[in-house]
């Protein structure tokens, strides 16, 4: 039986596209800003709704993605105290000794003064990739992917098998990196360093793949497209404008993601490729033979949670290309950044979505009847 | 056209893989009428699973290589429809549901199939609605697939292929790796699909002792040879592997051959009076073995020693306050439900898992504070999949490498393989080697390093009988030589051959832990099945009647 909440709202399971688009607009807000500020603070607030409204059961990815953002910015500190990024620092923080390199090796260092600058500024880079994955992550974990891929269009049939084998190949391939290692140590191995690591991965990748292609073979067997075939000449047609519309939108959002590529490639782009997408929706949606099991509704808290994860990525935008202050920081000389009011305000909003949505149900069945302690499962 | 009464047909049919130089499955001729159980019986590598997986295409459509003969499945050949669209009428469930699940829920994934299928959205409601409750799901119908037990999970796989509206099921193993209590609501669920609702049921399985007396007929298969449609007793009275109550009936000349514990108690009253007038007290049943009581009380003797030991895993209390003395010289079976702790056990007598309380003792050292290079003289621990273990590509560099690993005279593993498991081909790559192969050249790895303590996890998983005997034997030998040597098992015929003293873990608590035969013949699910013909005798084994008897004489 639902439960009511505190606010009223049934217990249900937020539409998975209204997750996808709020966690790719608070990724978005953070890949138009270098100010650390507002970088963590989208950290914050990604992690704060994977915290409130997280389904008992579903797989935590937040904290694995959020482990690969730590891990991307230390690289980039370590490659950039080694290779240089070429900021032109002033203070020196250690004077490495730099290896000659042959002349044709123009533009690449090796060792050399590493500079408190080129440090922040790699730091920064990091941490700006860090927050996007960690968006992703919080998505993943809100709404999983394969609840998402559930509302992929018929056309795009083949590319979902795919998708749906690679993602019960990663996380097998992580679980069976554990088994293996830990193997290897009851033959008297450490498991660690690179020439075990080398050790592993014939074991681990034949045993991956194993599973993925037990679950072909099962998906085969279940019916997995069988859609009535209506038509060559259809089904082609679907498949390129699928395509050619995918390509768009992935050019468009580098466009928009990315502050140093050309203006015109970005929303114009983004707005054609999404065009050809919804076409070939309609198309695929005509031929697809499926059937659908309680589809997730659509209703007010969706569209909220979609507007919420919007507003800062339009904003961050906006201000980073009309220059305002404190949005993409000056690199040299260091300064202490400042938190600028409106983006900030704009990035907090997101956070509403941990009350404005509804609960997922089982979630609020342990809250009504569990101890907090016993909610997290093994 | 099949003939009426048959829903499936094959004919001739012979299936040779790519690149392979003999057919792996031939001379299939088979009739299996609507409503029947078939049990596909055979030694692993015969060829079981092929047989399983041409009855709906997926040999050859999926696998390659090349069929001849004809499968005709309520009309449909598989020559010309592929697994997808035979989807509607033959449900096919792997051996491994984990790998299998294609969604998240339990919900979602029963009603994928229907999805897939396109069946109408009311009529989809309708029937996953039925579904849950014949496999007894609806309690569970929200819940993540990733948190069930092994046989919820089994049952969500087999209630996601009814839900397709099949009216044949082809299961490849459904029970292998599940506990005797969840293995028999599994079958309890396939019984009744076939006999309340007439569907077919076509399976594979190790465990004879489970399955056999639910099965109408049963089809041998050897080397790739496909026997005919027979009468259960009929089979078992050929068949090269069986399980204990037709080797009891065969021993003792029964025809025809019992098949239930309830039939075979029938026939075994003479036996069982004359049994008991030849005086089988409580201690004739007992293992070889000096009496394990007295050894295990010694704690100066153990080897292994914990003293309320308790590990937490996440926020579950997988052991709690687990006090145990294992003295060298004895086979120790830990056993209980799926998820019980066994496994969290081994793993920390292995010092794989750190000790959230108490503490553990091996060979008078805590085994995590070992070096990884120091821990193996003492432990050796072989995982539940021992492929784990194996990372070279021929036997022979295996066993070298295992050889330098333990620093072991260069011959040692490839020894012990061959005294393990017979000949074995050096060129042969270890994947290729039968599943009974692989696990003897896991356990020589593990020997090879001469370890005090011997620690095996679910052993007998997909090994058929021949190979379970040379185990046996092993066992015997290693704890002859002094080891101690602990398996963590749901094969009470195994414990009932080999164990001198059984734990039994609930919820990660020793509720029982005494002699073998105390505890085998005490327990209603843990009861091997010549307990179960002879009760209230305490005999677990064949050899156990057989010695009784010789005795006698």
């Amino acid at each position: 039986m639902p439960h009511p909440t505190r606010f009223g709202v049934t217990p249900r399971m937020l539409h998975p596209v209204a997750w996808w688009v709020w966690g790719v607009g608070l990724a978005t807000a953070a890949a138009h800003t270098t100010n650390p500020w507002l970088l963590l603070l989208i950290v914050a607030v990604a992690g704060w709704v994977v915290m409130e409204r997280r389904e008992v059961g579903a797989l935590d990815s937040f904290r694995p993605f959020l482990l690969i953002g730590l891990f991307a910015i230390a690289l980039r500190v370590v490659l950039t105290i080694v290779l240089g990024n070429g900021v032109p620092g002033q203070v020196v923080l250690v004077d490495l000794p730099q290896v000659r390199l042959p002349s044709w090796f123009a533009g690449l260092r090796l060792g050399g003064a590493v500079t408190l600058e080129s440090v922040v500024a790699a730091a920064i880079d990091g941490l700006r990739l860090a927050t996007t994955l960690a968006c992703l992550g919080a998505a993943n974990a809100l709404a999983s992917p394969r609840r998402l891929l559930r509302y992929a269009p018929a056309t795009l049939y083949d590319i979902g098998t795919a998708v749906v084998v690679a993602l019960t190949f990663a996380p097998a391939l992580v679980d069976l990196a554990g088994r293996v290692r830990a193997a290897r140590r009851l033959r008297g191995h450490s498991g660690r360093g690179l020439r075990e690591l080398a050790r592993l991965a014939v074991p681990v990748l034949e045993g991956a793949l194993d599973r993925s292609l037990d679950l072909a073979a099962s998906m085969e067997s279940r019916g997995y497209g069988r859609t009535a075939v209506r038509g060559r000449r259809d089904r082609i047609i679907g498949s390129v404008l699928a395509l050619t519309g995918s390509a768009g939108t992935v050019a468009g959002l580098y466009g928009v993601l990315s502050s140093s590529a050309q203006g015109w490639l970005g929303l114009p782009m983004l707005g054609a490729g999404l065009g050809l997408l919804a076409l070939s929706l309609i198309l695929g949606a005509r031929r697809d033979a499926r059937t659908a099991y309680r589809r997730d509704p659509w209703r007010a808290p969706e569209w909220v949670t979609c507007a919420l994860g919007m507003l800062p990525a339009a904003l961050l935008t906006y201000a980073e290309g009309d220059g305002w202050p404190g949005i993409t920081l000056i690199q040299v000389p260091l300064d202490w950044p400042p938190l600028p009011a409106l983006p900030a305000s704009a990035i907090g909003a997101a956070l509403l979505v941990a009350w404005l949505t509804p609960v997922p149900p089982r979630l609020a069945h342990a809250r009504a009847t569990i101890l907090p302690a016993q909610l997290e499962p093994a | 056209m099949t003939e009426p009464g048959a829903i499936i047909e094959l004919r001739g049919v012979a299936v040779t893989y790519t690149g392979a130089s003999r057919p792996a499955l031939r001379d299939a001729d088979l009739r299996i009428g609507e409503g029947e159980l078939v049990l596909v019986v055979g030694p692993t590598g015969s060829g079981k699973s092929t047989l399983l997986r041409t009855l709906n295409g997926l040999v050859p459509h999926f696998s390659g290589g090349t069929l001849t003969g004809s499968v005709v499945v309520a009309g449909r050949n598989t020559r010309e429809h592929r697994p997808r669209d035979l989807a509607d009428l033959v449900g096919f469930v792997v051996q491994d549901p984990t790998s299998a699940f294609v969604t998240d829920t339990v919900e979602d994934e029963i009603a994928y199939g229907m999805e897939t299928l396109g069946v109408e959205p009311a009529a989809m409601r309708r029937r996953l609605e039925e579904t849950l409750d014949i496999m007894g799901l609806a309690d569970l119908r929200e819940r993540s697939l990733r948190e069930l037990s092994g046989g919820q999970q089994q049952r969500v796989a087999i209630a996601a292929v009814l839900a397709a509206g099949p009216r044949v099921l082809v299961l490849d193993e459904p029970t292998s790796a599940l506990d005797p209590v969840a293995a028999e609501e599994v079958l309890a669920a396939l019984h009744r699909l076939v006999h309340d609702l007439g569907y077919t049921v076509v399976l594979a399985e190790h465990r004879l002792e489970r399955v056999v007396q639910h099965a109408d007929r049963i089809v041998l298969v050897r080397d790739g040879v496909v026997s005919a449609l027979l009468d259960p007793a009929e089979a078992m009275a050929l068949s090269p592997v069986h399980p204990p109550i037709v080797e009891l009936g065969r021993r003792m000349g029964w025809s025809p051959l019992p098949l239930s514990i309830r039939d075979a108690r029938r026939r075994a009253g003479t036996l069982r009076t004359r049994l008991s007038a030849l005086g089988t007290g409580p201690s004739t049943g007992e293992p070889t073995a000096p009496s394990v009581a007295g050894k295990s009380a010694d704690s100066d003797a153990a080897l292994v020693n914990t003293d309320r030991l308790s590990v937490r895993r996440g926020v579950v209390d997988a052991l709690r306050r687990v006090s145990l003395k294992i003295g060298p010289g004895s086979v120790t079976a830990v056993m209980g439900r799926n998820g019980a702790g066994k496994s969290t056990l081994l793993a920390a007598l292995a010092g794989q898992l750190p000790a959230t309380g108490g503490r553990v003792l091996v060979g008078g050292a805590a085994p995590e504070r070992l070096a990884p290079r120091d821990r193996v003289r003492v432990i050796g621990l072989v995982p539940q999949d021992p492929d784990l273990l194996l990372y070279a590509d021929s036997v022979a560099a295996e066993c070298q490498a295992a050889d330098r690993d333990f620093g072991a005279p260069a011959g040692t593993a490839r020894a012990l393989l061959a005294r393990i498991a017979g000949p074995v081909d050096d060129d042969r790559h270890p994947r290729d080697l039968s599943e009974g192969q692989r696990l003897a050249l896991a356990l020589s790895i593990i020997l090879a390093g001469r370890p005090q303590v011997v620690l095996l996890d679910e052993p007998t998983r997909g090994l058929d009988y021949p190979a379970k005997r040379r185990l046996v034997g092993v066992l015997r030998e290693l704890a002859a030589d002094g080891h101690a040597v602990v398996v963590a098992t749901h094969d009470v015929e195994l414990v009932a051959d080999v164990a001198h003293r059984v734990v039994v873990l609930a919820e990660g608590e020793v509720v029982a832990d005494g002699p073998t035969n105390e505890v085998l013949t005490g327990s209603p699910a843990f009861a091997p099945q010549v307990a179960k013909i002879l009760h209230p005798l305490p005999l677990l084994t064949v050899a156990d009647v057989t010695a009784a008897l010789d005795q006698a004489s």
